[in-house]
C-alpha cells in the first residue's frame, strides 16, 4: 500500500541525451495516490510502457526519482519494490499447475507453507480460479492465464501497486468486459493502487477514476473521464478521446466571438492577450454541435451522415473545413445545404494545441 | 462429399518411385541379397538362409561377439558424449550474449567447429594429441602424466570424447540459444517481479521453453555419435586393439577389410534397423509433445 510519486522523472534510451527529442519520456511530475485506479492512455510509442517499466523497476530512469510513500526506490530492483505487473501477453509458468503458479511468488519469498496455501485459496476464489487450481496452467485459455498473472501479483499481501500493460490485447472481445469488471471488483475489494496502460479509450475511461493522457513522451492531461471529455487540455486529447474526436478548426478570436472564415461563433469567455503569431484553433466536440435546417445557424454543406448506433453523426464542411456534428432525431435534411448550431459553453480556444483558459464574460470587457 | 478417384494420377508419382527405386530400394535390396548368401570367391554365391543373422545375434559366436562388443562400445560412447554435450551446450547458450556486437562474434566462433570437414577434425586432433609434436599430448606428458592415445585405450577414449565435445557442443549450444532467444522478455520480467532466483528462472522458464530444441539436439547428437566413423578412423583407426572400434568402423573392417560380404550385409541391416527404431521413438516422443501442446492452444 503506497502513494507513488514521480519526481522530475525523465528517460532516454540513448546513453547521452541532448535535445528533448532524445527523450522517450519527457520530464514528468506526478503523484499516484494510494488506492486509486489510474489509466495511462496514449497511442503506441508515446512512452507509456516506458513509464510503467520505470515504476516497476525494469527500467532505470535517466533523471529524477520515484518515491513509494516517502521511500526513494529509484535504485531498488524490481523484486524489492512490492510491485506486481500484468503483461500484454499472459505469462504463466508452463510446467506448473495453477496452484503452483499462484504460490510461486510466496515460495520465492520464503512464506510459510500453511499461509501460502490459505492465501492461494483466497485469491483463487476472488479470481474465480478455484475450479482449475490443480490443472496445468499451460492448458488454459488466454483470459484464464491473464487471471493467473494477476493472481501472482495479488497473492503477495505487501503489494503496493499493480501495473497492467495492455492486459486485454489477446483476450476475446466478449471476455474483455468480464475481465475488466473483475479488475474493478478486485480494485474495490482490495484497495490497491492500479495503473493500467492502454491505447484503447473505452478501456481507459471505463476502468479508471483518473486518466493520464500521454502524447509523444509527455503527459498532456490528467483528469477524470468527464474532465477529459468536457475540457480537453490539448487538441490531441480532444482528438484522441471521443468517437468521433473533437473538431478542431483554425479561427480568429475577436472579443467574445470566434470567426471560422466568415462564420461567427459566440463564446462564453473572452481571451484577452491571445499570443500573437501562434496557431489559434477552436475546439468543439460533435456532441455539442448540432445539425440544423438551412438558415438556422452557420451555413454548412453536408457530405455524409453516419449511423453509429446510438446516434447519427453528420460529416459536414464549413468554409471548406471538415467537421462532425450530431444529427437531432427528428431532423430531415434535403439537399446538401444545412446549418450548424453550437453550444457556446463547450467551445474551447487553443493556441498551438494548448487550451487557453480565457476569462468569464463581463470582466475582460466586451468590445 | 464424394471423392473423385482418378487412377491416372498415379502416373505423376512414377518419377518419384523411379528415383527412390534407384537411390534407395535397389541398393538396399542388394544388401538384403548379400545377407542371405555366402561366397568362396570367383563371384560364385550360395544360398545361406538366415545363418548370418543367427550368428550376428548370438553373442557366443565370433561374429555376434564382435558385433555386441562394438554395439555396447558405441552406446557407451553416445551416452558419454550426450551426458557432456547437452549440459555443456545449455551452459554455453546461457552464457552467450543476447544483444550487441558480441552476438555476431560469438555466433561465428560457435559455428566454426561445425564448418570443419570431419576428417580434418580427426587430423587436427591426431596431430594435436601426439606426445612428441602435438601441443596437447606434449603438454600432458610434461605435466607428469603418462599420456599416449595410440597405446592406451583409456587415453584413446578420452581423446575421442574430447574431440567430439569440441566438434559438436556448438551445435547443441546454437540450438539452445535459438530456443532461449524465442522466450519473450515479459517472462523474465515477470520472474523478477515474482522474486524468482536465477535457478528458478532456469527451471521454470528457460528449460521448459528449450524442451523442444533439446529433443532435437539429443536426437541429432545421438544419431551422429551412433554412426560416428570418420574422426575415430582418422585418429585411432579403431585401436589400440579394438578399444575404439565403433559399429561403423567394425562394419567397414568386416566388409572391405575382410571382404565378408554376407556377414557385413547382415550387420548393416541390423545396424540400419536399430537406427530406424531409435528415430521412430524420438519422432513419436516429439510429435506427442507437439500434439499435447496443440491441444493446449486449441
Amino acid at each position: 500500500m503506497a502513494r507513488i510519486t514521480l519526481d522530475h522523472l525523465a528517460h532516454a534510451y540513448k546513453p547521452n541525451p541532448e535535445g528533448a527529442g532524445d527523450y522517450a519520456l519527457k520530464e514528468i511530475n506526478h503523484v499516484w495516490s494510494q488506492g486509486g485506479a489510474y489509466a495511462l492512455l496514449g497511442p503506441s510509442g508515446c512512452g507509456k510502457t516506458t513509464l510503467l517499466n520505470i515504476i516497476s523497476g525494469l527500467v532505470r530512469p535517466t533523471r529524477g526519482r520515484i518515491l513509494f510513500d516517502d521511500r526513494d526506490v529509484t535504485d531498488l530492483p524490481t523484486e524489492a519494490r512490492n510491485i506486481a505487473q500484468v503483461f500484454q501477453f499472459p505469462v504463466v509458468y508452463d510446467t506448473m499447475t495453477v496452484r503452483e503458479n499462484l504460490a510461486f511468488p510466496l515460495k520465492n519469498r520464503g512464506v510459510p507453507q500453511d499461509r501460502t496455501i490459505a492465501r492461494v485459496e483466497e485469491i483463487a476464489r476472488l479470481l474465480d480460479l478455484a475450479r482449475v487450481l490443480d490443472r496445468k496452467a499451460s492448458n488454459l485459455t488466454a483470459d484464464m492465464k491473464q487471471k493467473i498473472s494477476l493472481g501472482r501479483g495479488l497473492v503477495r499481501s505487501d503489494v503496493a501497486a499493480i501495473l497492467f500493460d495492455e492486459p486485454l490485447t489477446v483476450i476475446d472481445p466478449h471476455l474483455k468486459w468480464q475481465l475488466r469488471s473483475t479488475l474493478k471488483e478486485i480494485h474495490r475489494a482490495l484497495d490497491i493502487t492500479m495503473i493500467y496502460v492502454t491505447h484503447d479509450q473505452t478501456e481507459a475511461l471505463t476502468f479508471a477514476d483518473k486518466v493520464v493522457v500521454m502524447h509523444d513522451g509527455a503527459v498532456v492531461q490528467t483528469g477524470t473521464p468527464d474532465e477529459l471529455f468536457e475540457r480537453p487540455a490539448h487538441t490531441f486529447v480532444g482528438h484522441f478521446i471521443g468517437s468521433p474526436g473533437m473538431n478542431v478548426l483554425p479561427c480568429r478570436v475577436e472579443g467574445a466571438a470566434a470567426y471560422v472564415g466568415e462564420g461567427r461563433i459566440e463564446l462564453t469567455r473572452v481571451y484577452p492577450g491571445l499570443p500573437e503569431g501562434r496557431r489559434i484553433e477552436l475546439g468543439i466536440r460533435p456532441e455539442f454541435a448540432w445539425l440544423r435546417s438551412r438558415g438556422q445557424g452557420l451555413p454548412v454543406r453536408v457530405r455524409r451522415i453516419d449511423d453509429i448506433g446510438r446516434a447519427r453523426i453528420a460529416r459536414v464542411e464549413m468554409d471548406g473545413k471538415p467537421l462532425a456534428a450530431s444529427v437531432p432525431d427528428a431532423l430531415v435534411i434535403d439537399g446538401e445545404e444545412a446549418a450548424l448550431s453550437v453550444d457556446p459553453s463547450h467551445v474551447h480556444i487553443y493556441a498551438d494545441g494548448h487550451l487557453i483558459p480565457g476569462e468569464p464574460l463581463g470582466r475582460g470587457g466586451r468590445p | 462429399m464424394t471423392k473423385t478417384v482418378n487412377n491416372r494420377a498415379w502416373l505423376l508419382v512414377l518419377p518419384v518411385f523411379a528415383v527412390v527405386a534407384f537411390s534407395a530400394v535397389l541398393p538396399l535390396m542388394t544388401v538384403v541379397n548379400y545377407s542371405v548368401q555366402d561366397t568362396f570367391g570367383n563371384n560364385q554365391f550360395f544360398w545361406n538362409g538366415v545363418a548370418w543373422f543367427q550368428d550376428l545375434l548370438d553373442p557366443s559366436k565370433e561374429l555376434g561377439g564382435r558385433f555386441f562388443e562394438a554395439l555396447w562400445r558405441n552406446l557407451l560412447f553416445s551416452a558419454i558424449i550426450l551426458a557432456i554435450e547437452i549440459p555443456l551446450g545449455i551452459a554455453v547458450a546461457l552464457a552467450m550474449p543476447r544483444e550487441g556486437w558480441t552476438v555476431a562474434v560469438s555466433l561465428v566462433l560457435m559455428a566454426l567447429p561445425l564448418l570443419i570437414p570431419w576428417n580434418v577434425v580427426g587430423t587436427i586432433w591426431q596431430v594435436f594429441a601426439r606426445g612428441d609434436i602435438g601441443l596437447l599430448g606434449w603438454g600432458i606428458n610434461r605435466l607428469g602424466m603418462d599420456y599416449n592415445y595410440t597405446g592406451d585405450s583409456f587415453d584413446a577414449w578420452a581423446t575421442i570424447v574430447v574431440m567430439d565435445v569440441w566438434h559438436w557442443t556448438s551445435l547443441v549450444a546454437l540450438l539452445c540459444y535459438a530456443g532461449l532467444k524465442s522466450i519473450p522478455d515479459a517472462y523474465y520480467q515477470a520472474a523478477r517481479i515474482d522474486g524468482a532466483s536465477r535457478w528458478a528462472v532456469f527451471r521454470t522458464i528457460q528449460l521448459p521453453k528449450m524442451r523442444r530444441v533439446l529433443l532435437i539436439a539429443v536426437l541429432l547428437r545421438f544419431m551422429d555419435s551412433f554412426m560416428i566413423y570418420t574422426e575415430p578412423f582418422v585418429l585411432t583407426g579403431g585401436g589400440p586393439g579394438n578399444a575404439t572400434t565403433f559399429l561403423s568402423i567394425d562394419l567397414v573392417k568386416l566388409a572391405l577389410g575382410q571382404f565378408d560380404l554376407g556377414k557385413a550385409a547382415a550387420m548393416s541391416l541390423v545396424y540400419n534397423l536399430i537406427i530406424l527404431v531409435v528415430c521412430w521413438v524420438f519422432y513419436t516422443v516429439m510429435t506427442h509433445t507437439d500434439a499435447s501442446r496443440e491441444r493446449v492452444e486449441a
